[in-house]
């Protein structure tokens, strides 16, 4: 069990006047319709609970209005919420006072924010030293530090211009830098990429997995694209309409759904890009003379039988074979599961 | 039906003994506190003495000098600076030369005064809805009541002179600063100062470093319509007592002299040309950073 960085507990937002004696109503069953209709109150966060483990990347996902931005922005403070708990370290970020939460924000936990929210004011340099600023550390150590993390993103050579002046993948690069250059060890995301081109976006995603191979920090990503928190997360959150609904590795939420809202998010994904050769494996072992890791996804496993011209591999775990794959059991695993009778997801 | 013919008044007593209970009462007031409060003035008075005094005394050389730089510095245009120069040779060679400083020196005064009354303000109104609430039909008022109108109390309280000038034209000028000013930091990218807020910026840091900077060239329009609204006041003053180049005008209206109205006044447009320009190309290099080689 890796350890805990933040954990969530029982966390409640309902927006409006007398947000905290509509609580109860909650607990007792109100939806976010009966609330919305009753008592003119927004249900924006329904008894979350989370633990998000640290160095690694926890994406929490959902359509718009299921309350992810809102969340994201409890861990912080942004929004103050209506009961409940957020343990950093195992200390209450609602129960710390302005100067400590400013110390917080400062050194612990830094956001990188959807539509950039660059200073148009300032220029790239001192935009990334921002945050070093606010510190207030010394200007040499801040442009020092700035220009480790320009070099490291890529922006080399642009470190004078104006956010204005560069496209908005190279803006959210020096937004990235920022929040890096402050050496917090928790990483907000708030739909860091989903501004950007299709393109732009999947080079963004390399990138922050790039560092985070060397960084090994505690990042919480927030995003309404399956593809991208099945590339880089390594736990997902599936929120609707304020609740948690399902948690998991990417794996276990393609493998099984918690109910018709998740089955609708994953059906047009690409499995074989998920799903690893132990998912689908049997027991037994196979005389083909191919053998995959356990964690070796069906994307690569099946173009390598086919090579082989074999129908069935070894699969093993730390070089021991502990079951074996056949071409059927991968193409079953990659076909999209049958909806039954009746299923019928709707939105509103 | 008679309540219908005649509007039913307060009668003609009652409202002769109301008007003079107040009359009464601020005349009082300005007896007993017209002192002190003109002792309160005196510094800025001196400070007004000091600087019109100044002005005059620097050979006019070195201020048409002095002009140009300034201009030079806030527009970074020639032609402006040109324009500046022969507007002030120009009004140097019909005579006017005198007035005109005595024009600029309180124009300066007023707008710096304004300056640093209306940011703060505009600022303070700006964090609180209720602030705003309030100081908003104070504004309207102060903006629409005919400058007439108060007039009277200024001069009962401090007489004929520099000060009850200037804090007229301020009464007229400092509006537009302040609203722009609160309007300017209302209007700041709330992602912006979301991303202040996520960085531990304290209060100072995020006005200082995000709110300011950002409504900058709101509040420069501001600036700008002080500027212009002082010098639309120039004439008024001089009705209780201001130096400058209303007092020509005032004596050229009741005279009938056409040509010395004329002038006077023209010289007048000079002066809000050339400060109209001078800040508004200011304004816009403050705004600078926000065109760039891509559109986004």
């Amino acid at each position: 069990m890796p350890d805990i960085k933040v954990s969530i507990k029982n966390l409640y937002k309902i927006f409006g006047p007398k947000g905290e004696s509509m609580v109860q109503k909650v607990e007792d069953g109100a939806t976010k319709t009966s609330l919305q209709a009753d008592h003119k109150h927004v249900l924006g966060l329904n008894n979350v609970n989370i633990d998000i483990p640290a160095r690694r990347i926890q994406v929490i996902m959902g359509l718009s209005g299921s309350g992810k931005s809102t969340l994201i922005r409890h861990l912080n403070r942004l929004i103050e919420p209506t009961a409940g708990q957020v343990l950093v370290d195992g200390e209450d970020v609602l129960a710390m006072s302005d100067a400590e939460l400013r110390d917080f924000r400062r050194n612990r936990m830094s956001m990188v924010f959807q539509k950039f929210a660059l200073l148009p004011h300032r220029t790239v340099i001192d935009n990334v030293s921002y945050g070093l600023k606010i510190k207030g550390i010394d200007k040499a150590e801040m442009r020092e530090r700035s220009q480790k993390w320009i070099d490291r993103v890529g922006l080399s050579g642009f470190e004078e211009n104006y956010p204005a002046q560069l496209s908005g993948g190279m803006q959210q690069r020096v937004g990235l830098a920022r929040a890096l250059a402050t050496d917090a060890e928790i990483l907000l995301m708030d739909e860091a990429f989903s501004a950007l081109d299709p393109l732009i976006r999947k080079d963004m995603q390399a990138i922050l997995l790039d560092l985070q191979e060397e960084l090994h920090k505690t990042i919480i990503f927030i995003t309404h694209d399956l593809d991208e928190a099945l590339n880089i997360g390594d736990n997902i959150v599936i929120l609707r309409d304020g609740a948690v609904i399902q948690q998991g590795s990417p794996q276990e939420i393609v493998l099984d759904p918690a109910d018709d809202y998740v089955r609708d998010f994953i059906k047009d994904i690409n499995r074989a890009r998920v799903l690893d050769v132990s998912s689908v494996m049997e027991a037994g072992s196979s005389d083909s003379g191919l053998s995959f890791a356990s964690d070796t996804i069906l994307e690569n496993a099946m173009p390598a039988m086919s090579k082989a011209d074999v129908s069935s591999a070894n699969v093993t775990r730390d070089g021991e074979v502990v079951g074996m794959v056949t071409l059927a059991d991968m193409i079953g695993g990659i076909a999209r599961p049958e909806s039954h009778e009746g299923d019928q997801v709707t939105y509103r | 039906m008679e309540l219908f013919d005649e509007f039913p008044s307060m009668g003609r007593t009652g409202l002769r003994d109301l008007k003079k209970g107040i009359d009464f009462a601020f005349r009082d007031f300005s007896r007993e506190n017209g002192e002190a409060i003109e002792n309160f003035f005196d510094p800025l008075m001196h400070f007004m003495v000091w600087f019109e005094k100044l002005l005059l005394a620097t050979p006019w050389p070195i201020m048409i000098l002095v002009f140009a730089a300034l201009a030079w510095l806030g527009a970074r245009s020639i032609w402006v600076v040109v324009g500046t120069v022969a507007s002030f040779l120009t009004i140097g060679w019909f005579g006017m030369w005198e007035d005109t400083m005595a024009t600029v020196a309180i124009i300066s005064v007023a707008t710096a005064l304004c300056i640093g009354l209306g940011i703060p303000l505009g600022i303070l109104m700006s964090r609180s809805n209720r602030m705003q609430a309030v100081v908003t039909p104070v504004l309207d008022i102060m903006q629409t009541i005919p400058s007439f109108v108060y007039l009277i109390p200024v001069v009962m309280l401090l007489g004929i002179g520099k000060v009850p000038g200037l804090i007229a034209v301020c009464i007229y000028a400092v509006p537009p600063i302040v609203r722009l000013t609160n309007l300017g930091i209302r209007l700041v990218d709330k992602e912006v100062l979301e991303a202040a807020e996520a960085f531990g910026s304290s209060y100072r840091q995020k006005l200082f470093e995000v709110q300011i900077p950002l409504a900058l060239p709101n509040i420069f329009a501001g600036v700008n319509q002080t500027i212009m609204m002082a010098l639309a006041m120039v004439v008024i003053a001089s009705m209780i007592g201001v130096k400058g180049l209303g007092v020509p005008v005032l004596r050229a209206v009741s005279n009938q002299y056409l040509a010395l109205g004329l002038m006077n006044g023209l010289a007048i447009v000079a002066l809000a040309v050339i400060f109209d320009r001078v800040s508004q190309e200011y304004g816009k290099r403050l705004q600078k950073h926000r065109q760039g080689g891509h559109g986004a």
